[in-house]
């Protein structure tokens, strides 16, 4: 008999969900507390979660923060999207998985090395990992049913993650418009009123003024944008 | 050489027209090698895996792969299988018994730095003293190392498991090397029946971008790990992101057995499963249990055999169900210090009715007499020894 996986605290080093029989789910099915379902199922638990637990937030990973490819830019559109449907809903990015020391800003940024600080600082009962690479996605969402109570929905690009409360398969930029529209049908099913809104503005991160941005600005980055000595640079995309 | 046309992975192991051959285990797994659109293969020779890799230089040669060189040792041929790997190329290589050992830092950080790699064990003593003959001590080392490890019983299975091993490594709730080890000499250098896929169809080409972590970049672990590792602060978040990463490998082990049950038609074979006593054995020792249950079956004997084709991940549950009735439970192995039957010892509640042996090592066959003795004493047969004097 698979585990039940329920939000945490589960406690000092919990066991992975895969150690205790909850295997991944075909295509077109979804993972509900570690059990196989119909996708309209999990999606439905996951909307109730985002809309009746404290503070929801959604956590984009590098694959919809960063421009990549016209998919991630369309994903990207489409988690706004989803984002303006949830009442109060935050943004909180995951835009690489280096460890940040000395210490990182909960509130400008999570990371995998330590997801629960930026849990826990902020008390989030409820988040979305999207566009997450699988093996930091399944880090983090182990450490967060490991030490807070916070309910962890997992829309992932590939198979899905068993240590999510809720796991939908295959997501890309059209599936995740069918579970805004399941979200804003359980809305109203629950009578929650809403006008749909941006997530407001991230305070931990600095302004972005295209006018005066400077290469310095692209900090560690910059290397990337200043042409070499000597080279002259005459086409770019 | 003939073009090939790239088909897709499942009809390729699964539906398509399969040639037979009389060829050697060396000449199987270069023949899937063949078949796998590797873009690289890197080693360094030591008997008895040199056959396999000059084979693979040969399919090189003709233009099978696009990149091919033999490292100054086996640490360097491991390093620079993960080198290219994270690069985005699919990559192959193998090794033997003391080989294997030099390796084996770099191999065993394979899988951590989720390395979707193929790597041919082809099974030698362990020095010393120095030997090249068979003896599958050397798998025992594979064991905790996170990667899946396969055990083949002949030159079929070797073509098999090899060119399933590419896909099933890739797949991204896995992503972690896989060793297909088999005995050195009694199957790389000995001939058998292997029904091939065609020469002129190939598995589909490696995917980086479904990886489970990104591509090469410096400022990302594991690279990164190693001026700023997270594991490198004193602090209690440190360990538990460790722990996790370790659980995250083993987790991935454990996903690759429904793939192994989709192209290898699942982790064990059993013949006669209402047997009072079975012969539990993996790689040629499973040939030699075939044969000693065909003995048995001659002489009216109840005897089964379980052959153990995936020892990472160790299909527990699986042994637990066929040997839950079993009186007796005789496990043969090529090497001495019996790690198939510890594994079976651990995986079953009557462990007690295992019997840890026959063991050969050092290059010695293993008779199907010594099995016999086993299932007769057993089933408290006597039998006269007789000395020819």
């Amino acid at each position: 008999m698979p585990m039940e996986v329920l939000p945490g605290p589960a406690g000092y080093i919990p066991t992975p969900a895969a150690f205790e029989g909850v295997e991944l789910p075909p295509p077109g099915k979804a993972l509900l507390y570690g059990k196989i379902v119909d996708e309209e199922t999990a999606m439905r638990e996951a909307a109730k979660a985002m809309l009746t637990r404290r503070n929801p937030t959604i956590f984009p990973g590098p694959l919809v923060l960063w421009g990549w490819n016209a998919g991630a830019m369309e994903k990207a559109k489409a988690v706004l999207e989803l984002s303006m449907e949830i009442p109060n809903c935050r943004i909180i990015p995951m835009p690489d998985y280096r460890p940040k020391y000395p210490k990182i800003d909960p509130e400008a940024e999570i990371n995998p090395n330590h997801p629960n600080l930026t849990i826990l600082h902020n008390k989030i009962e409820a988040c979305i990992f999207v566009g997450v690479h699988c093996h930091y996605a399944n880090l983090s969402l182990r450490m967060i049913r490991a030490g807070t109570n916070c309910f962890t929905i997992a829309l992932c690009a590939e198979m899905g993650h068993e240590d999510a409360m809720v796991s939908l398969r295959d997501q890309h930029a059209d599936e995740i418009r069918r579970f805004r529209d399941v979200l804003v049908k359980v809305r109203e099913e629950l009578g929650i009123k809403w006008e749909p809104k941006l997530p407001p503005e991230n305070p931990s991160l600095p302004k972005e003024e295209y006018q005066t941005l400077s290469v310095l600005d692209y900090g560690e980055y910059s290397y990337l944008l200043i042409p070499r000595r000597g080279e002259h640079v005459t086409e770019s995309e | 050489m003939p073009e090939q046309r790239v088909v897709d992975a499942d009809y390729l192991l699964l539906e398509a027209p399969r040639e037979r051959k009389f060829i050697t285990g060396a000449q199987a797994m270069a023949e899937a090698v063949k078949r796998a659109n590797v873009d690289v293969a890197i080693a360094y020779p030591i008997t008895p895996q040199s056959e396999v890799m000059h084979l693979v230089g040969d399919i090189w040669a003709q233009g099978y792969i696009k990149d091919y060189y033999r490292a100054e040792e086996e640490y360097g041929a491991m390093s620079a299988i993960a080198g290219a790997v994270r690069g985005g190329a699919r990559a192959f290589s193998a090794t033997s018994g003391p080989g294997l050992l030099r390796g084996l830092e770099a191999i065993a950080s394979w899988p951590g730095h989720r390395i979707p790699a193929v790597l041919g064990v082809l099974t030698r003593v362990v020095n010393a003293p120095l030997s090249i003959q068979p003896d599958n001590v050397e798998i025992s080392y594979l064991l905790n190392c996170g990667m899946v490890v396969l055990h083949a019983e002949n030159q079929q299975d070797v073509f098999d498991f090899t060119l399933a091993s590419f896909i099933i490594s890739e797949m991204v709730d896995v992503y972690i090397p896989i060793a297909v080890c088999t005995e050195g000499f009694f199957v790389t250098h000995a001939k058998g029946y292997v029904n091939m896929t065609p020469e002129d169809m190939k598995l589909p080409p490696r995917d980086p971008y479904k990886a489970p972590v990104p591509p090469t970049d410096c400022e990302i672990p594991p690279a990164r790990i190693q001026r700023d590792a997270p594991v490198q602060k004193s602090n209690f978040m440190s360990y538990l992101i460790h722990a996790v990463w370790q659980q995250e490998i083993w987790a991935s082990n454990i996903r690759a057995m429904k793939y192994i049950y989709k192209y290898l038609g699942g982790p064990i074979e059993v013949i006669n499963p209402d047997a009072e006593v079975f012969v539990v054995a993996s790689g040629c020792a499973a040939a030699q249990g075939r044969e000693a249950v065909r003995y048995a079956q001659l002489e009216g004997l109840n005897v089964g055999l379980v052959k153990v084709k995936s020892i990472r991940p160790f299909p527990e549950k699986e042994i637990r169900q066929v040997l839950s009735k079993a009186k007796a439970i005789i496990v043969p192995e090529h090497n001495i210090v019996g790690w198939l039957a510890k594994e079976v010892k651990a995986a079953i509640p009557n462990s007690d009715s295992v019997i840890g042996g026959p063991r050969v090592y050092g290059g010695m066959t293993l008779p199907v007499e010594l099995i016999m003795e086993k299932i007769y004493q057993a089933l408290g047969i006597k039998k006269e020894k007789k000395v020819v004097v």
